[in-house]
């Protein structure tokens, strides 16, 4: 019924529009009410699903993105703070889906580097390198966080020609174990290189960290907007990060579609032949690897200016973890499939597990009965929000058996299947 | 550098690294079983042996409760939760691979390994949830026995606990326990030959399926001993813990050869040994530079090393790509 009125362009776009209105209007009625936040992402995504003309779609997408959320971030803070969180995990998602998704290499140390490009400008980017180098010279001018964007994204690149040389003989499994241990690595290596030489300060983490500036200041005054930094900021990571995850969707479409991109998925589906064919094994593996880890480390130094803070604990294996359960529960290889599958999994676990905890509190609190037990009683230690490796394990799992291929199959994958 | 110290602490050290390796050898044998028989890697394996961790810290417990446990003896009590623990483990082995492993054998060999990563991460949490709602706590202490803390000094410097001791004992009878099962018996001969080749196994007559499933029952159970034997030397347990025992079991696995189960033992030996060896002398050797911490980093590097340079292991015989 609803797939009906969505291929009808007009019907669509109707009720795709009213969609979003009534949601945000919904929104900004009850800015506390989750549930009406999430009907709201619901819309965003059937928006994607509607046919209708590609001007109309990309406005509207825009529109979507660029005005509303904006606005209802201004409304409750909250929900800039998780569409900025979800921004973070789409570009991560993106990049490791080129490294799992069309290289077929599982990498489940992902997050190594997206720490390298978090330290890179934590350290620079903050008083901590004055411990390193000596003087007073640091923390870099604000300015150089678009630099060190670039930065990040050459040492990231650099970091994972580094591992993937030693590891291209290893296949499969082998190869999963050692990026494991190489993630591990840098964790361990961030939480303990406080001496001799203090790099990370351990596990106590660098802060302050400089965020980016705000270059724009001159006009917002001008238009008589008063640029208070708590206000400023928020939107404008927002703005970054959407900015970000714009230019890696149009950097893996265009890569995707490329000769590289071909050789990436014949490496996948078929290594022996694809050497038959002359694809040049060693060099697209490098470059795969290289391509999935500069976005993680572009990523990384937005997200150390976003946090203020940072530490080891935020670069655990569970974060790998969790960006490959997006990349497989949107499916593999598939762009769409890695925004939603990045999309929904934040949401479950900054939302729903979120939600489920206050939810129980406040029966707890209420000291509710129900058939006799008393909820005062329920157990403190139960906390639905920290039981994020339940959702992440209980996606892999379900995925593999019931639906490998993922939410939403890549084309060329779903074309082959239909002809196969 | 202090050389009388250096070897002054040797023995100590050798000794801490044995149990340290034995403990691993244990965990190590579920991995290269699994993965001789189904080339797999069972991530969940970890918490295989967590499970058996918490299971013994129950029992104990319970037992502690119903004021058992200073009743009775404590080699009994031992023995008992040990038993106990390597059931609930080898059961629970088994059925993770009817419902996370057997649907998807047959494809390609990334889909198992995500689904046990799955398997892994969901055990965690549920074993979290599990002691959430039944004791409101999830770091859980093994309840002392001072027979087991009883300490023998062996010279001066050096000296060894009971439960050091039992973890020896008990790992050697086991390993000489599956040694001849997987040798020595026609049970064995079935699995190594479902191992071998398992579409010319069955049609020898033997149930594949039953095959694969009594190696995860083994291995399981093997895992669940060692957790117990964990939570007694170290007695802290909490769901977590099982990931770097693991890692380092499987680096131990790999080391050996993996599917080779006389090479888990020898690479469970050898890496606890490095280990114990690195926690206490890099620190020494480096004059404070870098600490015992790093005792993680070495291991782990010696598994990429051997992954990169050996695959095949100390003992392992060149194992042929499947695609």
């Amino acid at each position: 019924m609803i797939r009906r009125i969505l291929d009808h362009p007009v019907w669509a776009t109707v009720l795709v529009g009213a969609l979003l209105a009534v949601t945000f209007y919904g929104v900004s009625r009850f800015p506390r009410s989750i549930v009406v936040f999430m009907l709201f992402q619901c819309s965003i995504l059937l928006l994607y699903f509607a046919r209708m003309p590609g001007w109309l779609k990309g406005l509207l997408t825009v529109g979507t993105l660029a005005v509303l959320m904006p606005v209802l971030g201004s409304i409750n803070g909250y929900y800039l703070e998780i569409a900025i969180q979800i921004g973070i995990f789409v570009a991560l998602a993106l990049g490791l889906n080129i490294v799992v998704g069309l290289a077929g290499l599982l990498d489940l140390g992902y997050v190594a580097f997206f720490a390298v490009g978090a330290y890179s400008w934590a350290i620079f980017g903050s008083p901590q390198a004055n411990l390193i180098f000596g003087g007073s010279f640091f923390p870099l001018p604000q300015g150089w966080f678009f630099i060190f964007l670039l930065v990040a994204v050459a040492a990231t690149a650099i970091t994972g020609l580094l591992l993937g040389l030693p590891v291209l003989r290893l296949h499969g499994d082998y190869l999963a174990i050692v990026t494991l241990g190489f993630g591990e690595v840098i964790r361990v290596l961030a939480n303990n290189l406080d001496k001799p030489i203090n790099f990370t300060n351990g596990p106590k983490g660098i802060t302050p960290i400089s965020r980016p500036p705000i270059f724009f200041e001159p006009v917002l005054r001008a238009l008589g907007i008063d640029p208070n930094p708590n206000v400023v900021y928020p939107l404008y990571l927002y703005f970054l990060v959407l900015v970000i995850v714009g230019v890696t969707v149009l950097v893996n479409r265009r890569v995707e579609n490329s000769h590289i991109g071909r050789a990436w998925e014949a490496i996948r589906e078929d290594q022996t032949a694809a050497i038959a064919m002359g694809v040049p094994m060693v060099r697209m593996k490098l470059l795969a690897f290289a391509c999935g880890a500069s976005f993680a480390g572009a990523v990384g130094v937005l997200f150390s200016a976003k946090q203020v803070f940072i530490n080891p604990e935020s670069f655990t294996f569970m974060e790998s973890i969790g960006v490959l359960a997006m990349v497989i529960l949107g499916g593999m290889g598939s762009i769409p499939g890695a925004i939603l599958g990045a999309t929904v999994v934040t949401v479950l676990n900054l939302q729903v597990l979120k939600g489920l905890s206050l939810w129980l509190n406040e029966l707890r609190n209420a000291g509710i009965e129900i058939l006799g037990y008393n909820l005062a009683n329920l157990p403190t230690q139960l906390e639905p929000a920290k039981y994020e490796r339940m959702v992440f394990g209980l996606i892999l799992v379900l995925m593999m058996i019931f639906r490998p291929q993922g939410i939403l199959p890549a084309r060329r994958r779903q074309r082959e299947l239909g002809e196969g | 550098m202090d050389f009388e110290l250096l070897i002054g602490i040797f023995p100590q050290v050798l000794l801490d690294g044995l149990v340290l390796g034995f403990m691993y050898a244990l965990i190590a044998l579920g991995y290269t079983m699994v993965y001789g028989v189904l080339e797999f890697i069972n991530f969940a394996h970890s918490e295989i042996f967590v499970v058996g961790a918490f299971v013994g810290v129950e029992v104990l417990l319970t037992l502690k409760a119903v004021g058992w446990l200073d009743a009775l003896s404590p080699f009994l009590v031992l023995l008992v939760v040990l038993l106990l623990g390597m059931l609930a483990s080898g059961l629970l082995a088994v059925t993770v691979e009817r419902v996370a492993y057997r649907p998807l054998r047959g494809t390609p060999r990334l889909i198992p390994l995500i689904s046990a990563i799955g398997v892994s991460f969901f055990l965690q949490d549920a074993v979290r949830l599990f002691e959430s709602i039944w004791r409101n706590a999830f770091n859980l202490v093994y309840p002392t026995m001072d027979t087991l803390n009883i300490r023998f000094s062996l010279t001066e410097t050096i000296d060894i606990s009971v439960k050091s001791l039992v973890v020896i004992v008990a790992s050697l009878l086991m390993l000489w326990g599956l040694h001849t099962l997987v040798n020595r018996t026609k049970i064995g001969k079935a699995i190594r030959a479902v191992a071998e080749d398992q579409a010319a196994a069955s049609l020898m007559g033997i149930s594949v399926n039953r095959m694969i499933s009594l190696t995860f029952l083994i291995g399981g159970a093997m895992g669940g001993a060692a957790g117990v034997l964990f939570g007694v030397q170290y007695s802290l347990v909490n769901p977590y813990t099982g990931f770097i025992p693991g890692l380092k079991a499987f680096t131990a696995a790999v080391l050996g050869g993996i599917g080779n189960i006389p090479g888990a033992m020898l690479g469970g030996l050898v890496l606890g040994l490095l280990e114990a060896f690195a926690a206490s002398y890099l620190s020494l050797l480096t004059g404070g530079a870098f600490g015992a911490e790093y005792k993680d980093i070495f291991a782990f590097s010696i598994l990429i090393l051997i992954l990169i340079f050996r695959p095949k292991g100390i003992l392992g015989e060149v194992v042929r790509e499947r695609a």
